[in-house]
């Protein structure tokens, strides 16, 4: 029963994460979600994923809302939403009403047999090792996404950058030149 | 129609998609749009585990749950990045005076 109710709760806050006026306060609601559902993935015997969730979900992701939130300011949002309210709390509940017909048409029969189910080791490295090598490139290419956007722009060249490499080598060769006849003029 | 346990869990699914997709229907800001983003995603993440947990194939569930969570995790990221980004060098979030910008 506790999963259910779990499950019910974590909707009112996701609800309430939407609805908040202040970034801050969704995020807060949002960490709340997160912080539900490992519970609810705990009781339904998902340990690992419980964990993971709790710890990026309800931690990493919080804690990069509110760098977000603090870089780009916290302004209370009293923006007009882009279609009225109450159209789309109508096509919501449409979509809600629609999902809740197909799900309750479904016939939910569990396997008759049950296979013998793999350990959770051999199913994430041997069985879906694909997804884990999909993952890898997946941060990877995340991380450098990020160091791309969040990198302070450089000073922009003055010219193209050909014009900049012939423009520095003309400044090199005129100084190796007076270096060259530096000398000659002590000589004399 | 009788309501069994993974019906019931569904519901609650369900409703989580109908929060992420209502949020994305009426949300102007950049930030909040992440938010409802990840709604949505944590109600899939329900689907799964409950699935796996209802076939008895509970660590498949979790294997594919954890490639979700990552994947929603970069999301996320590029998402704040982005939006910024965007913040630092248009003065807003608000994704309707964005689409008016020329340029």
């Amino acid at each position: 029963m506790l999963p259910f109710a779990l499950t019910a709760v974590s909707v009112v806050f996701a609800i309430l994460a939407i609805q908040a006026k202040r970034l801050m306060t969704s995020a807060i609601w949002l960490a709340g979600v997160s912080a539900l559902l490992s519970i609810v993935f705990y009781l339904l015997g998902a340990h690992l994923v419980a964990v993971v969730e709790l710890s990026v979900g309800a931690g990493l992701v919080t804690v990069l809302f509110a760098f977000a939130i603090s870089v780009a300011g916290d302004d209370a949002i009293d923006m007009q939403p882009v279609i009225n309210r109450p159209l789309g709390i109508g096509i919501a509940v449409l979509f809600v009403l629609v999902l809740f017909f197909y799900a309750a048409q479904a016939g939910y029969t569990p396997a008759a047999s049950p296979e013998l189910e793999s350990s959770l080791g051999e199913v994430l490295w041997q069985e879906r090792g694909l997804d884990m090598l999909v993952q890898i490139v997946l941060i990877f290419s995340g991380v450098l996404g990020l160091l791309g956007l969040l990198a302070e722009a450089k000073a922009p060249l003055e010219g193209s950058v050909a014009e900049e490499i012939s423009a520095r080598r003309e400044r090199d060769l005129n100084k190796m030149e007076s270096q060259l006849s530096e000398p000659q003029e002590v000589s004399k | 129609m009788t309501l069994s346990p993974l019906l019931i869990i569904m519901i609650g699914v369900i409703g989580l998609l109908g929060a992420g997709f209502y949020g994305l229907l009426v949300s102007r800001n950049l930030i909040k749009i992440v938010v409802a983003l990840q709604v949505l995603v944590k109600a899939a993440l329900v689907g799964l585990i409950a699935a796996g947990n209802y076939n008895g194939q509970i660590n498949l569930a979790q294997s594919l749950a954890l490639t979700v969570i990552i994947a929603d995790t970069i999301v996320a990221v590029m998402g704040i990045a982005l939006g910024v980004q965007i913040r630092r060098h248009m003065g807003t979030l608000d994704v309707r005076e964005l689409s008016k910008l020329k340029g």
